[in-house]
């Protein structure tokens, strides 16, 4: 059942990309170390000096392109947002100071006015008010989601990747399972078991969705990694197993893990006000959250659609961000592109 | 070739067993149980008791999962409770999935269409401003919730500028004749002009908000993959041969770029079940995506597997087409 | 084909004719990229090639061999480098014809052979049809006329059962029968001029004597003239009439086969020579590598670039740039030649 080359050339699609990202893991650190000639005494310490080349060469190409600055702003001004929201947000976001303006027949959403610019929500909450303390939620939803997936998917992979044979094929087989159900209907079907739909279960749906991701690109790069030199070389050393898989595999393939982790993010968020579009979301909104506001606009969308265009706005430049930053990632960690 | 074909027929048995295990598993991990998933949560003890009994919910679970899997063989998911109540699942999800079908056609078509002429001009004029409008364009393109996006299409085409129609498959008043299931292909076989077009016209957008993710991935593959093959010494060969540029753009440059494009293209039906599910909501379009969206809200699990199985189903089933069709313009797979 | 040619020297200048069918004059060819300091290449390069002349160019990679080639071809990206200079072809300075005329004569009158004979072909179109192409594009043949062509190529070239190997695609054929193949394509069209760079490098050493052999009797047969561009000096002896040595973007040395094995007057000619290992040296006896490397250059506007690895070095080397002069019918770049008596 092992895939030759070939055959991953053409093969299971989804996993192809995956795969095709995971190959970057052994090249990029060989290509950081400045050659392709790797000596014994290299491999014997190649966890800590490569770790340090591999993020400095990165870097030194990442400092002057203008698409990662972009979305590493982006980001930065959403995390600080997200810490500080709550603090310059001009009212509470669940006070309803409007509510006095709501009227179910004639008026449903009260208008922008002096002291509410973006006007208020169908309960007479401030909507500027609501987005500034929302990005927190959404920042908590994207991580927590992210984490979860990669802590999934790392031991996962980790597992198939490290000891192969029948667990290699085990965990490989459920993975391709997990990779032939569209992401959004797999996170459906799993926040459709819980009782009531609630925060954490919109972040486990999530974070499910991305394990067989994360489990399949640590997988195949731990695979590309046992084949090269610098681990046959710690082998042949005589440096115990869990060490080789620790210190030498899993530092190595950490490269695409962060680009895939920082693309999740994105989709992480999207897929939230996914869910909450469906009637899957956290429906307690007395901590608001974008993916749930946008989600939750959908009744009054066509004749008030600026409810749903304020959230999805931070929604796409947040999403944009993290996107814009993940593939300036995958473009300085791929050796391909320096030419 | 048989034999990659018949290996790919295996593994995809081995994906729909394990994938029924997981449903199975699943549907015993609902909330209370299959019973209650099907009686509600009110029923008394006896009725409860009579239901697991006649279910044979009483066996060991490998007996329970032996005649799940015999049922789920035969199509027999039992009757729908929400979506279309009293319905067989099964029938809804036959019901519904022409339209679906339609709808993800055109989409992908669109995508398609727009996406690879777009990617390999963009590539060849790679840092011009059209290229870098294009590859900005589709990185917002896979930021933008779709149905955020089906919402603003709605809003502007449908409601403001009253384009197109707003909701639905056909307008409800047009007489159309049924055949296929495929409303605007009826309309063409039935030679009903009108029904073709205006079954058409309720396609476009929503078809437009779908295409939106697809065409992005596809624009940027594309173009990633002619910026590779343009740097191949075979693309330099061909300049040195002197050919004219139609040929080395056709032969040499495109039909080595569309490779990854093809395989792309079929990672892609899974992405659009998942926005169809979204889109069809907010259209109204009565396809499996708006069931699927039904059956979530009102807890429909038999017709919530059928359609589950068939989206698995669906992906597998395009990708080995995908597969196949690689191996067959691959001669590197073809003639191995 | 032959497998008994004799390596007679075919260095009778008289039967060249005295017209040359290429003058390359003063080229230079520089790399800009954004942000980079201009880097120069290829830095004024003058040779000559006569109709059915085979002419070598040898160096160390990137030493600027290919990229003078590819700026003969007109094959340089458009974007990132300038190229000067004259490469008159046929009295028609090449560097000045637009892209369309230059496109009529690539593979017509001019032809190349790349290193890699996997990448160089076009790995999901069948041979067969690689090498019709090109007769269908210059000749106006039909597909059927060019395909009973591109069997004959095939058959010249020693491919055996050409018939098959027509429909065959790259991956089917093994390295010594691909390169053949780009040989076909490029004489497909009978060309006045052949370049071939690296054409055995990636090949078996057994393969790449029947692939020198075999291009030697073919520019002989059709009185295609040869530009051989090699890093392997044992290339040059079996080949070429006339040697020039580059460094650096410069050449260092020109001089005919014999002249140039038998009294290698550059020291870098010299130390290349040296560092072929040989059988008649004693055992223990160490071999002469070239010590350094090319990141230790000097720049050629102030100094002689092989300076700091040069074992002949004086301080005038450091100081001032040493022009190509003629000495003895060999054209040599240094202040402090290989003696003469060896």
């Amino acid at each position: 059942m092992t895939p030759s080359p070939d055959r991953r050339r053409f093969g299971d699609s989804k996993k192809d990309r995956i795969d095709a990202l995971a190959q970057t893991a052994g090249s990029t650190a060989g290509g950081a170390q400045g050659g392709t000639v790797m000596t014994v005494a290299d491999a014997g310490r190649v966890s800590g000096g490569e770790g340090q080349s591999l993020i400095a060469s990165a870097w030194k190409r990442l400092r002057r392109n203008p698409v990662f600055l972009t979305g590493a702003a982006i980001t930065f001004v959403f995390i600080v947002l997200a810490i500080i929201g709550p603090w310059i947000a001009p009212y509470d976001p669940v006070a309803q100071p409007l509510l006095s303006q709501v009227r179910r027949q004639t008026n449903p959403v009260p208008g922008p006015q002096p002291g509410f610019p973006l006007g208020g929500d169908d309960v007479g909450r401030d909507l500027l008010s609501r987005l500034l303390v929302g990005g927190r939620q959404t920042l908590i939803v994207g991580v927590l989601a992210t984490l979860g997936g990669l802590f999934g998917g790392l031991t996962l992979g980790t597992l198939a990747g490290a000891i192969g044979g029948w667990v290699d094929s085990l965990v490989m087989r459920i993975v391709d399972v997990m990779l032939s159900i569209p992401g959004l209907i797999l996170a459906v079907s799993i926040a459709a078991i819980a009782a009531s739909p609630s925060q954490t279960t919109v972040i486990i749906a999530i974070a499910v969705v991305q394990i067989p991701i994360f489990a399949r690109l640590l997988r195949g790069s731990m695979l590309a990694q046992r084949a090269s030199d610098h681990v046959l070389a710690a082998r042949a050393l005589g440096v115990k197993p869990h060490a080789i898989v620790f210190r030498h595999m899993l530092p190595n393939s950490l490269g695409p893990v962060i680009v895939q982790a920082t693309l999740v993010l994105a989709t992480a968020i999207i897929e939230a006000a996914g869910l909450s579009f469906l009637g899957l979301g956290n429906p307690d909104d007395r901590q608001p959250e974008w993916g749930q506001m946008l989600g939750q606009a959908q009744n009054y969308v066509s004749d008030y659609p600026h409810l749903a265009i304020y959230p999805a706005l931070c929604i796409i430049v947040v999403a944009l961000g993290f996107t814009l930053m993940g593939e300036s990632l995958r473009e300085a960690l791929d050796p391909k592109s320096r030419r | 070739m048989l034999r990659f074909i018949v290996r790919r027929l295996i593994q995809m048995a081995g994906v729909v067993v394990v994938l029924s295990l997981l449903l199975f598993l699943w549907f015993k991990a609902l909330p209370g149980g299959t019973v209650s998933a099907m009686l509600g949560e009110r029923a008394t003890p006896e009725r409860r008791r009579e239901l697991e009994q006649a279910l044979g919910l009483d066996q060991p679970l490998w007996v329970q999962y032996w005649n799940y899997i015999k049922r789920v063989a035969t199509g027999n998911f039992g009757p729908s409770n929400g979506v279309l109540p009293g319905r067989d699942a099964f029938e809804v999800f036959l019901s519904r999935f022409p339209a679906t079908i339609e709808l993800a056609t055109l989409a992908i078509l669109i995508a398609v269409l727009i996406g690879i002429p777009l990617g390999y001009f963009a590539a060849r004029r790679r840092d011009s401003w059209i290229d870098n409008l294009s590859v900005m364009g589709s990185l917002v393109g896979v930021a933008v919730p779709v149905f955020f996006l089906a919402f603003m299409l709605k809003h502007w085409f449908a409601v403001e500028l009253n384009w197109l129609p707003v909701s639905g498959r056909q307008d409800p008043t047009m007489d159309a004749t049924r055949v296929t299931g495929f409303f605007v292909l009826d309309g063409i076989l039935t030679q009903e002009w009108d029904a073709a077009w205006d079954a058409l016209k309720h396609l476009i957008l929503p078809a437009l908000a779908l295409a939106s993710i697809p065409f992005a991935v596809i624009f940027r593959i594309t173009r990633a993959s002619v910026l590779d093959v343009v740097e191949e010494d075979y693309v330099r060969t061909a300049n040195a041969k002197g050919l004219t540029s139609r040929i080395i753009r056709g032969r040499h440059i495109l039909r080595n770029a569309l490779l990854p494009v093809v395989t792309t293209i079929g990672l892609q039906t899974g992405a659009l079940l998942a926005g169809a599910v979204l889109t069809e909501r907010v259209f109204s379009y009565t396809g499996i995506g708006q069931a699927l969206a039904i059956a979530i809200e009102v807890k429909d699990y038999p017709v919530l597997q059928v359609l589950i199985m068939a989206a698995a189903a669906v992906y597998v089933v395009v990708n080995l087409l995908v597969d196949i069709t690689y191996a067959i313009i691959d001669p590197r797979i073809r003639t191995r | 084909m032959s497998q008994t040619t004799s390596y007679a020297s075919t260095s009778d200048a008289a039967r060249h004719g005295d017209e040359p069918l290429l003058q390359v004059r003063d080229l230079k060819v520089t790399f800009k990229r954004q942000g980079e300091e201009p880097f120069v290449a290829v830095d004024g390069i003058d040779f000559d090639v006569r109709p059915g002349q085979t002419v070598g160019l040898v160096g160390e990679s990137g030493c600027g061999k290919s990229v003078t080639s590819l700026a003969i071809m007109g094959l340089l990206p458009k974007r990132g480098n300038r190229v000067e200079g004259e490469v008159l072809f046929n009295g028609t300075d090449l560097l000045k014809l637009s892209d369309s005329d230059m496109r009529d004569r690539r593979g017509q009158e001019l032809a190349m052979i790349f290193q890699d004979p996997l990448s160089s072909l076009n790995p999901v179109v069948p041979v067969g049809l690689q090498v019709a192409e090109v007769l269908e594009r210059h000749k106006g043949m039909s597909r059927k006329a060019a395909m009973v062509v591109a069997r004959e190529m095939l058959d010249k070239v020693g491919i055996p059962d050409p018939d098959r190997r027509l429909k065959d695609y790259p991956h089917q054929m093994s390295g010594g029968m691909r390169q053949r193949a780009l040989i076909a394509i490029a004489l497909a069209c009978e060309p006045r001029l052949l370049i071939a760079d690296e054409p055995t490098t990636a090949l078996d050493v057994t393969i790449q004597a029947q692939i020198l052999t075999l291009l030697k009797d073919l520019v002989r047969e059709t009185g295609t003239a040869l530009i051989m561009i090699t890093h392997d000096l044992g290339v040059v002896a079996g080949l070429c009439d006339e040697v020039n040595v580059l460094y650096a973007g410069r050449i260092v040395e020109r001089a005919e086969r014999h002249p140039l094995f038998e009294q290698p007057r550059h020291p870098y000619t010299n130390g290349l020579l040296e560092s072929i290992p040989k059988l008649e040296v004693g055992r223990g006896e160490r071999l002469n590598p070239i010590p350094g490397s090319v990141a230790d250059n000097l720049p050629w506007t102030s100094a002689c670039a092989f300076a700091p690895r040069c074992l002949n070095a004086l301080e005038v080397c450091r100081e001032q740039t040493p022009q190509l002069e003629m000495d003895f019918g060999r054209a040599l770049r240094c202040f402090n030649p290989v003696e003469v008596a060896r």
